[in-house]
């Protein structure tokens, strides 16, 4: 299949898929206010961790407003999953079968929506975030990096979610992943920088997760200036998720489309 | 030799499908379909019907046997029969938050058509099948008639030669049904479509079907056209209700004296049997269970049908076939007892 | 209470807790979220009670095993809540509510299986907390004096979560029971003292009941002087209003045919 097709395919399945989930309020409202509203309750409640000795941000809001960017990532995972996971029980991904849809596209085409609602989460959370007080160091070409981070993580949860949807094929056991992840969420430098986490086991876990790798490079971009090392470290990780679900994905795909 | 070059035919030798828990669900079966030809597949639920289809629309691999659609080989040249066929399958598989139109977007691009002919091939499909009206509407909505309608249109998009429906009126009502049998009839006399449709609905196979392979347990165990198989049986089906429950094994002991082979209980209360001698023998059966003051609360002769066919191949009745026996009978004698002079 | 009324508060109160005890899909979520949090929040933020002018005897983990336990306890009573709703969407609580002559005992029964299934929690959490450390300062009275306001914190938890599930008589009321009692629990010092508190969250836990609950309960475990009067008075007066608020819903189900 030439390029051009594979392009097309691609096209058509992405756009698909965004109307798909501009139509589902159900799916995005959530994915926008509930982030929003956990980020005043931290921000407020835990104000006071700012004084700790070597915080190293200029107030706790803007270090916790990392946090709602992980959180578009969670919430990818689910609503890719569910949308998958309908297409399994409904038996449309037969039909996508039946074309000749390469696995590739079907799998990142998948993906577009939720990408371009991480996108439309990004925007919003950086817009409240600056309008609650919190500062961004690298200004506007920060904000343009902290969207590119943001589609990171959102494509690389979205594949999660897709395998997931592949392996379980109904939208509840999907639903399921949904706590899992925000265990990961919450065992890292989520609360507090990992200096300052005195808990040696808290802090041996929080070193280990990803997530702490990724809060780490999106409050990079608000305070402290340009961090080319956990730029790197952030987009890394993404990657490195990205490269462990995609392969996984394409598998999953494999066992559920027995495509002679 | 290019794909339109090759027959638009269905060829199946040995196809046995051995699913890793149970028994086989498709247990050799040999097949031919011509080009242009309406192939209907009849059986109960379970026997082996979908699993064939999904294994021919390469949906699913065949354990041993060989099947050669559109001159391809579904196991080894999946990709050029998935291009010759176009399949609606037993789920209307279609996305409840787009639109007919949507799905026609999708579906013309992801077949690769041009661009400039997409919008047109999908308006012209969704008017074929009388969804121009709702075109705009999201899926969602839509009835169960009006959506096997899209997902028959969606199967046609790429123009197949060959085309797969999986049961594709189970669950719609008479007219939705009609208009279907109508556009199935009208692809295979004017456009030359060869058609392989799987159907528990005997009714269906005898309004479409040109030729009729009967499926039970995974084998076929009957081929041919209606009439040739009808023809076969000969003998008219006799089906009596009794009026009283309790004497319902006396009828039987009574009607199998008459009949030719075992009698069969029906769901719906009656007791069936081939009668033996024609028409002419109806008048025994009658003086024989007034002899025994054995009441009868209804009684009917038919002709042979598809469901006897199958009665006679696999001593079980065809789930199903219920409701459009008791349409035919309308057209048929009926005599209640009462009413007949001993 | 009647002997009859007895018997139809027991029945219910066996139901419920049969339920409970033969499914994991129940169990695990209620020992795990609380067990999680209390591993996230004193294991995480255990530095923040260096936060000068972080004014708590014990440690970290005891300052956060109270909140926990006291969370765990309230999402408990709406889980029960989730109970009733289920069941009267089901068509049992019509068939409850013919067999039994006072309805209130019907509430009683629901409120019995909410106690069961926080004691399970409770002692599944202490025990863990125990493991993990805490430092109790008080003595067994004051002990009392904590699990007592977590008892009538899932009582009244449970109160509006029924009264939701009476009036709706659906599982799709399921949010609405929750968020509430979400949001009240968390506007409250989860992470620090009031006093550490500051612009609007601390206003508006000021005057949150929750707030003097949570700090009673903090003072109790730590063995330090209680405003227990103002703490009692918060939860007894939540459990009335929230009890009235249930036996409303009772009414409405019932005109309603259950």
């Amino acid at each position: 299949m030439s390029w051009g097709e594979t392009l097309t395919q691609i096209r058509a399945i992405a756009w698909r898929s965004l109307v798909r989930t501009a139509r589902q309020p159900a799916q995005v409202v959530p994915a926008i206010t509930f982030p929003l509203f956990l980020f005043a309750i931290n921000a407020a409640g835990l104000d006071a961790a700012a004084g700790l000795p070597d915080f190293p941000a200029p107030d706790y809001l803007t270090f916790i407003l990392a946090v709602p960017f992980i959180q578009a990532g969670i919430f990818a995972v689910s609503g890719v999953g569910a949308d998958l996971a309908r297409d399994i029980e409904s038996g449309f991904l037969d039909r996508l079968a039946l074309t000749p849809l390469s696995r590739t596209a079907l799998v990142s085409g998948q993906i577009a929506g939720t990408m371009a609602l991480g996108i439309v989460q990004g925007i919003i959370f950086v817009a409240v975030g600056l309008a609650a007080g919190a500062t961004l160091d690298t200004g506007v070409t920060g904000a343009l990096v902290l969207i590119a981070l943001v589609v990171a993580i959102v494509f690389a949860f979205g594949l999660i979610g897709v395998t997931a949807a592949f392996k379980f094929g109904n939208g509840e056991a999907v639903q399921g992943l949904f706590p899992v992840l925000f265990v990961f969420l919450f065992l890292s430098t989520m609360a507090l920088p990992r200096d300052l986490l005195t808990n040696d086991w808290f802090r041996v876990i929080a070193t280990y997760n990803p997530v702490s790798y990724l809060l780490d490079g999106i409050r990079s971009l608000f305070y402290g200036g340009w961090d080319a090392e956990a730029l790197a470290l952030a987009f890394g990780c993404a990657a490195a998720i990205a490269a462990v679900f995609l392969p996984l994905a394409i598998r999953t795909l494999n066992t559920r489309v027995v495509r002679t | 030799m290019t794909s339109s070059e090759l027959p638009a035919s269905i060829e199946v030798e040995g196809l046995v499908k051995q699913f890793k828990k149970g028994p086989r669900a498709v247990d050799g079966i040999d097949l031919h379909v011509d080009p242009g030809e309406i192939y209907g597949f009849l059986g109960p639920n379970g026997a082996g019907k979908s699993t064939t289809v999904l294994m021919l629309t390469t949906l699913l691999p065949p354990t041993a046997g060989t099947a050669r659609v559109a001159g391809w080989d579904v196991a080894r040249d999946g990709a050029r029969v998935r291009e010759s066929i176009g399949a609606a399958l037993q789920e209307a598989a279609l996305d409840p938050f787009l639109t007919a139109r949507e799905h026609m977007r999708l579906q013309t691009a992801l077949h690769g058509l041009p661009k400039g002919e997409r919008e047109r091939r999908g308006d012209d499909l969704i008017e074929r099948v009388g969804l121009a009206d709702a075109a705009d509407r999201k899926v969602g909505g839509y009835s169960g008639g009006m959506r096997r309608r899209l997902d028959l249109a969606l199967s046609l998009v790429h123009r197949p030669r060959i085309l797969f429906l999986d049961e594709p009126t189970t669950g719609l009502d008479p007219q939705s049904r009609a208009s279907l049998w109508d556009e199935v009839a009208r692809l295979s006399r004017e456009d030359g479509v060869t058609v392989f449709l799987t159907t528990q609905y005997l009714e269906e196979a005898d309004a479409l079907a040109a030729r009729v392979g009967i499926i039970d347990n995974g084998k076929l165990v009957a081929e041919g056209t209606p009439a040739a198989l009808k023809a076969e049986i000969g003998e008219p089906g006799l089906e009596v209700v009794p009026a009283e429950d309790e004497r319902r094994d006396d009828m039987a002991r009574v009607l199998e004296r008459f009949g030719d082979g075992e009698c069969v209980h029906h769901e719906r209360g009656s007791i069936g049997v081939r009668l033996q001698g024609g028409d002419a023998a109806l008048a025994g059966v009658v003086r024989a269970l007034d002899a025994e003051g054995i009441g009868v609360a209804s009684l009917q002769l038919h002709a042979p049908t598809l469901d006897d066919v199958f009665l006679a191949k696999t001593g079980r009745s065809l789930e199903g076939a219920g409701e459009d026996e008791e349409e035919d009978a309308a057209a048929e004698a009926e005599r209640t007892a009462e009413g007949v002079p001993a | 209470m009647s002997a009859r009324s007895r018997s139809v508060a027991l029945g219910v109160a066996w139901r419920g807790l049969h339920t409970f005890f033969h499914n994991p899909t129940l169990v695990v979520p209620s020992v795990m979220f609380p067990l999680f949090f209390f591993t996230a929040f004193a294991g995480g933020l255990a530095n923040v009670s260096n936060v000068p002018g972080f004014d708590f005897p014990e440690n970290y983990t005891t300052f956060q095993f109270v909140f926990v336990l006291l969370q765990a306890s309230a999402f408990g009573g709406v889980f029960t809540g989730f109970a009733v709703a289920r069941d009267f969407e089901a068509g049992i609580g019509r068939r409850m509510m013919l067999a039994a002559p006072n309805r209130r005992a019907i509430l009683a029964g629901y409120a019995l299986v909410a106690m069961g299934r926080a004691m399970f929690v409770w002692l599944l959490l202490t025990t863990v907390a125990v493991i993990a450390g805490i430092q109790v300062g008080g003595g067994a009275i004051d002990l009392f004096g904590l699990y007592g306001l977590a008892l009538l914190l899932n009582l009244s938890a449970l109160m509006w979560a029924a009264g939701i599930a009476l009036r709706f008589r659906s599982i799709q009321a399921g949010p609405l029971m929750q968020t509430p009692v979400f949001l009240i629990v968390f506007l409250a010092p989860v992470y620090v003292p009031l006093d550490l508190l500051t612009g609007w969250v601390k206003a508006v836990a000021s005057v949150n009941p929750i707030t003097p609950i949570v700090e009673a309960g903090r003072d109790f475990i730590s063995g330090a002087p209680v405003d227990a009067l103002l703490a009692y008075g918060a939860v007894l007066a939540l459990l009335v209003v929230l009890g009235t608020w249930a036996l409303r819903g009772l009414s409405r189900a019932e005109a309603a045919g259950g």
